[in-house]
C-alpha cells in the first residue's frame, strides 16, 4: 500500500509541476515543450530528485503521448488536403530536406555518431514542428496571409516525409539487413498509398466505425482503435506512430473534428508526459560537452528553414516580407524532433550523448522558432527602409 | 468577381478577393465553423491588417448589412415612377414578440397594406415570403408600401 501512496504523491507532483510550468510558458508566450524538458531534467536520471517506482507507468503514458500526438496530426489533414499540399509544394518539400537534413546529418557524422546516427539527427534538424508554427501563425494573425499556405504545405509535405522515414529508422535502428529494411519501406509505403487511396474514396466508413453520437462512447472507440492500428503497426515493425498517424488521415469530416475536440485533452495530458520522461531519462551533465554543437546547429538550421521558407514563397510570388515571414515562421522545432530522437535512444546503434544533443537543440529551437517568427517582420522591415534609403527606387514614390 | 479559394491544411479555407484599390478583402473559414474577416494590410499585399474573429450571428448581421442597400436601392429604381410608393427595410430585432414567430402571425398587410416582397438572412435573400415563413432576429424584412403604412410596420414589428 506504501508503495501506491507514494507512486501516486510522485505521479501527482509531476502532473502538478508540468501545470506550473504550462501555465509559466502560457505567460511568456512560449511553447510549453522546452519547459517540460526541463523539468524532466531537472529530476529523474542524474537530476535533482529520482523518481522511482513510476518508470512503468510514465513509459507507457510517453509512448500513448507519441500515438496520440501523430493520430492528431494525422486528423488535422484529409486526404485531399495531403495531395494537393503534395503536388503544390513537393520541390520546396525537397530542398527542405537537402538544407534541413544535412546539417543534422554532417554534426552527427563529425562527432563520430556513424551512419545511423547521422540518420537520426538528420531527422530531428529537418522536421519542424507543425503544432509550434500553426499556434504561432494563430496569434500573430497571419492566418489570412498570402505566404501562410506556403508555410502549411511544406509542413503538410514534411509529415508526410515523417510518414517514411520513421519505418525507415525503425528498421535501421532494430538492425535489419539491407533487403529487411527494403521491405519495411516497401510496407510502409504500400501501406501509405493503400489508406490515401482509402481515406480519398472510403473515408467516410472508416468513420462510421468509430463514429457514435455517445461522447463516452465514441472517446473508447476513437483511443482504442488508434492504440490497436498502433500497436499492430508496432508488431509489423512499421512504427507505432505512423500506424496512427494513417488512421487520422483515413477517420475524416465531421468525425475527425469531433475527434480532435475530444483527444485534445488527452494529447496534451499523455504528449507531456513524453516530453517529461525524455527530460527524465537524459542526464543534464551530458548537455554542456555538446553545448557547443546543440548551438551552431541552432544557428545554421535557423537560417536553412529560412532559406527554405524564403525561395518556396518566392516560387509562389510572395513579396520580400512575405517570404521573410515565411521562411522565421518554419523555424521552430519541437515535438517531432522529440518523438525521432525518442524512437532512437536506447537502442545499441545510438549513443547517449545523442539524446543530450536533441534534447539541447529543441530548447533552442523552440524558444527560438515564435521569437524569429515574432521579429522577422519589424527586422525585414528595418532592412527594407534602410536600402531604400540608400538607393531611392524611381517607382518608390508612386 | 473573381474569388479566389485557397486550402490551409489543417486549418480550414480562405476565400479572398482584390478590391479595387487593390487590397484583398475575404473570410478564412476554420475547420470548427468559426469565421474570420480579413483585409490586407495597404503597403503589403500579402500581409493582413485584421483578422477579425466573427460569431456566425456578428457574420449574418454583417453580410444583411452589406446585401441589403442594394435590393432597396434595386427596388426603389423599380418604383420611382409609381408616386406614394416606398420602399425599406426593417429590422427584426432579437428581442422583438415576432423573434420566432410567423409571417402571417404580423398580419403586416392586412394591418398596414405593406408587403414584404424578401427577407434578408444571413446575407442570402429570401424572395416573396409566404405567411407561414418564420421570422428571427437579425433578419431583414424588405418592405414595400406607403410612408405612414410601413412606419405603422416598424412600429408593429418592435412592439407587436
Amino acid at each position: 500500500m506504501a508503495d501506491i501512496a507514494l507512486e501516486m504523491i510522485e505521479l501527482g507532483a509531476v502532473f502538478f509541476g508540468m501545470g506550473l510550468l504550462g501555465r509559466l510558458a502560457g505567460r511568456i508566450g512560449l511553447s510549453p515543450i522546452p519547459l517540460y524538458l526541463i523539468g524532466g531534467l531537472f529530476f529523474g536520471h542524474g537530476g535533482l530528485v529520482p523518481l522511482t517506482g513510476i518508470e512503468d507507468f510514465t513509459h507507457l503514458a510517453g509512448e500513448v503521448g507519441v500515438v496520440l500526438l501523430l493520430l492528431l496530426l494525422g486528423l488535422e489533414y484529409s486526404a485531399a488536403e495531403l495531395m494537393t499540399g503534395l503536388k503544390r509544394s513537393w520541390t520546396a518539400g525537397l530542398l527542405d530536406i537537402v538544407l534541413n537534413a544535412a546539417p543534422g546529418a554532417a554534426v552527427a557524422l563529425l562527432l563520430g555518431w556513424g551512419p545511423i546516427g547521422a540518420v537520426v539527427m538528420a531527422g530531428v534538424t529537418y522536421i519542424s514542428s507543425s503544432g509550434i508554427i500553426a499556434k504561432v501563425l494563430g496569434d500573430l494573425g497571419r492566418l489570412g496571409n498570402r505566404e501562410t499556405p506556403v508555410v502549411l504545405s511544406i509542413l503538410v509535405f514534411e509529415d508526410l516525409v515523417m510518414a517514411l522515414y520513421l519505418p525507415i529508422l525503425t528498421a535501421l535502428l532494430i538492425g535489419v539487413t539491407l533487403l529487411g529494411g527494403l521491405s519495411a519501406v516497401g510496407i510502409s509505403v504500400g501501406v501509405l498509398v493503400v489508406v490515401l487511396v482509402v481515406a480519398l474514396r472510403y473515408g467516410r466508413y472508416v468513420s462510421a466505425v468509430v463514429d457514435s453520437p455517445d461522447r463516452e462512447v465514441f472517446l473508447l472507440k476513437v483511443l482504442g482503435a488508434a492504440l490497436l492500428v498502433a500497436g499492430f503497426a508496432s508488431a509489423m515493425q512499421v512504427s507505432a506512430a505512423v500506424g496512427a498517424f494513417l488512421l487520422g488521415i483515413a477517420i475524416s469530416g465531421s468525425t475527425a473534428v469531433n475527434a480532435t475536440k475530444m483527444l485534445e485533452p488527452l494529447r496534451d495530458l499523455f504528449a507531456a508526459v513524453f516530453f517529461v520522461v525524455f527530460g527524465l531519462n537524459t542526464d543534464p551533465a551530458s548537455i554542456p560537452p555538446v553545448l557547443g554543437w546543440a548551438v551552431l546547429l541552432a544557428v545554421v538550421t535557423t537560417l536553412t528553414k529560412i532559406a527554405t521558407g524564403w525561395w518556396a514563397a518566392r516560387r509562389q510570388g510572395i513579396g520580400k516580407l512575405g517570404r521573410a515571414r515565411a521562411g522565421a515562421a518554419l523555424v521552430a522545432r519541437g515535438e517531432f524532433s522529440i518523438v525521432i530522437a525518442g524512437l532512437a535512444v536506447g537502442y545499441a546503434a545510438v549513443p547517449d550523448e545523442l539524446a543530450a544533443l536533441a534534447t539541447t537543440y529543441v530548447l533552442l529551437m523552440a524558444v527560438m522558432g515564435p521569437v524569429a517568427a515574432r521579429v522577422v517582420e519589424p527586422i525585414a522591415r528595418r532592412f527594407a527602409a534602410r536600402r531604400t534609403a540608400a538607393t531611392p527606387l524611381p517607382s518608390a514614390g508612386s | 468577381m473573381n474569388v479566389e479559394v485557397t486550402p490551409l491544411p489543417g486549418i480550414g479555407i480562405r476565400k479572398d478577393f482584390a478590391i479595387r484599390s487593390g487590397r484583398r478583402l475575404g473570410v478564412v473559414t476554420h475547420r470548427d465553423g468559426q469565421i474570420e474577416l480579413i483585409i490586407s494590410k495597404p503597403d503589403d499585399p500579402d500581409a493582413c491588417m485584421a483578422e477579425l474573429p466573427l460569431t456566425p450571428e456578428e457574420a449574418a448581421a454583417l453580410a444583411n448589412l452589406l446585401g441589403a442597400p442594394q435590393l432597396v436601392a434595386q427596388l426603389r429604381e423599380e418604383h420611382k415612377n409609381l408616386p406614394g410608393v416606398h420602399t425599406r427595410q426593417i429590422p427584426v430585432v432579437p428581442d422583438s414578440p415576432f423573434d420566432g414567430r410567423t409571417l402571417g402571425d404580423t398580419a403586416l398587410r392586412s394591418r398596414t397594406g405593406v408587403s414584404v416582397v424578401a427577407v434578408m438572412r444571413a446575407g442570402h435573400v429570401h424572395p416573396s415570403p409566404t405567411p407561414d415563413f418564420t421570422l428571427t432576429g437579425g433578419d431583414l424584412m424588405v418592405t414595400v408600401g406607403t410612408s405612414e403604412g410601413l412606419d405603422d410596420a416598424v412600429k408593429i414589428l418592435k412592439l407587436g
